[in-house]
């Protein structure tokens, strides 16, 4: 324990816990339990409070800031409903491994359980949302748990953190300790994978005449990129990504393959059909790029490289499983990989067969505004070079297929929890983590209504996002099943009647905003929104009502169910 | 199959709730779930029955290890173990069974703790099996309340 000698009060350890962990900024709302912490925030200058306009906000503004930077957001919430609005920003943090540690306000310890005014339970809430959480019961323990909560968040498999701080252990002093290093018993991730399952992989790789890498968000939270791209190029295997992979490896690489899945790319997915050996990097074989686990990869022998072994096993059965980090994988298998290899030329043309046949593709004949076009424009005005925040939706998926990603760190999405609304503040989030590359959000008409407060924290600090809104009057996905497997009973998804004019809406936030419903103004707006950066502007892309994102593997299906076009849905492949 | 985990976690509250949660909320089966105190004040071990299929047990041993305040987790169902089980049970008393109760009672090594004019409590100790089949035998004489323990279990010494 390094003692500095300072006796602070619980406002003042929380503040001086923030600034050992390097904390920039925190986003918040303040409240009855936090008087203290605001008093003493007051005069804080090193670290910049964000005021949100809704605790969720907060939430998933920090989980921006975490996929930009790599670095953990900050939540600080007060008590009671302030702790309640931020349970879904915490379940989409806890999906998608997102690191991200929670400060919410509590009522005094002697009123807990009484039922107080603002009281709830959010540690019993969240417990199963958050990889763990705290109640602190003493002011004297309170700067070691704020260091095992970043610890935790961080280190392994990240994850979202809470630490829950009763109004009196605030008001309290002691002598501030912080401890140097964390050590917690039950927490001893496994980080260096096993040398003789890397050899066993190794030799499989090498043997392979048709191997394929599935790679994950895992690889962009160990920042194994280079590795990967080492690997799968010197050794000409074809690479595949799931939604939170993307830009792990470059898109315009003749290697990648885009996404596989539900709405993967029909190359990728007749590759996986077809594999002998199936790599996966920091992939969790989720539903949706499994369809159905039977029929998934049928004749790969399956290699699964995760930091979290609970993920090993859990719904597909596999061959080699390899616990541990992704960097210290891909790197371990460079280095034992056989000199020689098996010949991949076949095997890739046989993918860019596929690739021919069924290539990505979407109609331009009647002049009309598509969201496809929209996404292709601005991945070719930001020479894909944007990080990209989506919202969920159809929009998400068309961003996966026509948004050329070359970085990690591009793609900020919710992939796991799937929550509408989070794409503006997520987006507010990574634009003030990431400050020397444009921040495009795209999103639905339906979605950014359900966090649209959020528009005055982005007016306020002039965050310069382009909100590049998908307005097709209608909840698009939602609709989309309702005329494949719904008999076309559009059931609350007509939006179009009580839309409001979003061009106005922007502009009493103070933002700036244009309305586009062709190609051409399109085209106009994109470059004009990327050129302005004196706060954010929005463009009202007026998009055709009825497209459906295809190819589609329906849920649960095999990849010889997959429907490659609306004209004749029953068409199988 | 039948599977007997010892669980040593942090003695902290919200632990035990941590670790039925997560039965509850991953689906899995939970028969019985004791926990107390181990030599050290600070551990505490938690004693699981639980029923699946290997790839079923093999998730729930990884995801009870996934937990922070997990230390060690130890499936016994196939090492050498001792497994115990407390039942205390109240038995209607009439005159005409007083006889066969308390010869019962000795064949099942129980142990008297209460007696009334009309009842008898008794303390039974062992595998769950054998509680199993002591509630069965005493059923007929009438069972006016019964509590069980759930399993505790240990390693069997060097």
């Amino acid at each position: 324990m390094h003692s500095s000698g300072k006796t602070l009060n619980g406002s003042e350890i929380f503040i001086e816990c923030l600034r050992r962990e390097n904390v920039d900024y925190i986003f918040g709302y303040p409240g009855g339990s936090l008087l203290k912490v605001y008093e003493t925030l007051y005069d804080v200058h090193d670290i910049q409070h964000i005021l949100v306009r809704h605790e969720q906000g907060a939430t998933h503004m920090a989980e921006g800031y975490a996929r930009a930077t790599g670095k953990p957001g900050v939540v600080l919430v007060t008590s009671g409903p302030g702790a309640t609005n931020t349970v879904t920003g915490i379940a989409n943090a806890y999906m998608d491994s997102s690191p991200m540690v929670v400060f919410t306000g509590q009522v005094p310890s002697s009123l807990i359980g009484n039922d107080a005014f603002q009281e709830a339970d959010i540690v019993g809430i969240t417990r199963p949302i958050t990889k763990h959480n705290f109640l602190v019961k003493d002011v004297k323990e309170l700067a070691a748990t704020i260091s095992k909560a970043f610890y935790l968040a961080t280190t392994g498999r990240p994850g979202p953190v809470l630490v829950d701080m009763p109004k009196d252990i605030l008001n309290a002093s002691c002598n501030f300790e912080w401890p140097e290093t964390v050590e917690i018993r039950g927490f001893k991730p496994t980080i260096k994978c096993h040398i003789n399952q890397v050899e066993k992989a190794a030799q499989k790789i090498a043997a392979s005449k048709r191997p394929l890498l599935y790679i994950g968000g895992g690889v962009i939270s160990a920042e194994a990129s280079q590795e990967l791209q080492k690997l799968a190029i010197q050794l000409n295997i074809p690479v595949t990504m799931t939604l939170q992979g993307l830009g792990a490896f470059p898109g315009n690489h003749p290697l990648s393959m885009g996404m596989l899945g539900m709405h993967g790319t029909y190359w990728a997915n007749q590759a996986v059909n077809r594999c002998d050996l199936l790599i996966a990097v920091g992939a969790r074989f989720d539903d949706r790029v499994t369809g159905k686990v039977e029929t998934f990869a049928p004749q790969a022998y399956k290699i699964h490289n995760d930091i979290d072994p609970t993920n090993v096993d859990k719904n597909v059965k596999v061959d080699l499983p390899v616990v541990g980090d992704a960097k210290n994988f891909l790197a371990g298998l460079f280095e034992v990989m056989p000199k020689t290899t098996e010949n991949r030329d076949p095997w890739l043309a046989e993918i860019n067969a596929w690739r021919q046949q069924c290539p990505l593709s979407y109609s331009n004949e009647d002049n009309a505004l598509r969201t496809e076009f929209v996404i292709e424009e601005v991945s070719k005005q930001t020479k894909g070079n944007a990080v990209v925040v989506t919202d969920v939706g159809q929009h998400q998926m068309w961003t996966s297929q026509f948004y050329t990603f070359i970085n990690p760190r591009s793609i900020i999405t919710s992939g796991g929890l799937g929550t509408m609304g989070y794409g503006l503040p997520a987006a507010i989030g990574a634009a003030f983590g990431i400050k020397d590359r444009p921040v495009v959000l795209f999103c639905g008409d339906g979605g950014f209504m359900m966090n649209i407060q959020e528009l005055v924290t982005a007016v306020h600090h002039k965050i310069p996002i382009k909100i590049f809104l998908i307005n097709n009057s209608f909840l698009g996905m939602v609709r989309q099943w309702q005329e494949l497997f719904h008999k076309e009973k559009y059931s609350f998804t007509d939006l179009g009647d009580s839309n409001p004019d979003f061009v106005k809406v922007a502009e009493a936030f103070g933002c700036r905003a244009l309305k586009a419903d062709n190609p051409d103004s399109a085209k106009a707006a994109i470059e004009e929104a990327l050129a302005w950066n004196d706060g954010p502007i929005l463009v009202d892309f007026r998009v055709v009502k009825k497209d459906m994102v295809f190819p589609m593997v329906p849920a649960g299906g095999s990849i010889s169910d997959m429907l490659l076009a609306r004209l004749n849905p029953k068409t199988m492949v | 199959m039948k599977h007997l985990i010892s669980v040593l976690v942090e003695n902290k509250f919200g632990s035990l709730n941590r670790v039925a949660a997560m039965f509850s909320a991953r689906g899995f089966n939970l028969e019985s779930i004791s926990i107390g105190e181990t030599e050290d004040a600070e551990i505490s071990r938690m004693t699981i029955v639980t029923r699946g299929e290997d790839q079923i047990i093999s998730q729930v041993l990884k995801q009870l290890n996934r937990l922070v305040d997990t230390i060690k987790v130890i499936d016994l169902t196939r090492q050498p173990h001792v497994e115990r089980e407390l039942l205390l049970m109240t038995l209607k008393l009439t005159k005409t069974q007083q006889h066969e109760i308390f010869e019962l009672i000795n064949v099942f090594k129980g142990k008297v703790v209460d007696i009334k004019q009309k009842s008898i409590t008794i303390e039974v100790i062992g595998s769950p099996d054998k509680i199993n089949t002591t509630i069965d035998i005493f059923r007929p004489y009438g069972i006016k309340e019964l509590a069980r323990s759930g399993a505790v279990a240990i390693h069997r010494g060097e």
